[in-house]
């Protein structure tokens, strides 16, 4: 009973993160503010969604598989957000106006 | 000692006669405290406070990637922009490359916050931040926070 509500609550705000990414794509007004809202949002929707599996079917096989999936995803998701944000920041992408940038300072001074 | 401590879990799991998440938690438990119980007369180890602090920090972070995962979300539902982003320099005080991509990793994970780059000799992190209204208030919470976290981690 309590694992079914458990399940339930996170499958909820597993969706509820999810859509909050996908409006995020929308409505965030540069590259880098878009890659650092989604790509986490996403992580936390996915790994809330694998935990209602994990709790909603209760055995062994799933919760391994699904620790497994949340594991790779912790691993990997910055990763390419990371690289994502390097090479549009060496291409030259646009930060939003007003953005301090020290990165630029740095490279000034060398 | 991780991994007879695992050894010790699954002796449980198999002892009890029940594979399942539960049986191999708890044996995992009283492995850690039967492996401290033991140890402690042989002499101190180091598995049994990084085991703590592990925890901790899996805790913690859980605890900061929640909240910025709202803060981000209000900011998206809400009509107006909060956002007043800034790409730090955030001097970093690791003792190896593991660490620093621990620590580029935990960052980058954290809604709001983007490892961008590092510089040539590993010391310095550039770190887009999409809430820096006070630029040296940033950089200090995640020194304070996420850096030094991870620190304990690997210490």
């Amino acid at each position: 009973m309590i694992a079914e509500y458990c399940a339930l609550a996170l499958t909820l705000s597993g969706t509820a993160f999810l859509l909050l990414a996908g409006i995020g794509i929308l409505r965030l007004p540069d590259l880098f503010s878009r890659a650092s809202a989604t790509t986490k949002a996403a992580t936390l929707g996915v790994g809330c969604l694998l935990a209602a599996t994990a709790i909603h079917f209760g055995d062994l096989q799933v919760t391994t598989r699904a620790l497994a999936i949340v594991a790779f995803l912790l691993l990997t998701a910055p990763v390419s957000a990371h690289m994502l944000a390097r090479a549009a920041y060496r291409q030259g992408v646009p930060l939003f106006p007003g953005t301090k940038d020290e990165l630029a300072e740095a490279d000034d001074q060398a | 000692m991780l991994v007879l401590n695992m050894l010790l879990a699954l002796a449980w799991a198999a002892v009890t006669g029940e594979l399942s998440v539960q049986s191999l938690g708890a044996g995992f438990v009283v492995g850690y405290f039967v492996l401290w119980l033991v140890t402690r007369s042989l002499g101190e180890s180091r598995y049994f406070a990084k085991a703590w602090r592990i925890l901790l920090f899996a805790l913690h972070f859980s605890w900061e990637l929640l909240v910025a995962a709202l803060r981000v979300a209000v900011d998206v539902v809400t009509p107006r922009h909060l956002i007043k982003p800034a790409i730090l320099a955030i001097p970093v005080e690791t003792s190896s490359a593991a660490e620093t991509t621990t620590l580029a990793n935990a960052i980058t994970l954290t809604p709001g916050t983007l490892a961008i780059d590092i510089s040539e000799d590993g010391k310095t992190m550039y770190v887009h931040a999409m809430y820096a209204k006070d630029v040296d208030s940033a950089r200090r919470a995640i020194q304070q926070g996420l850096g030094k976290r991870v620190h304990e981690v690997f210490a």
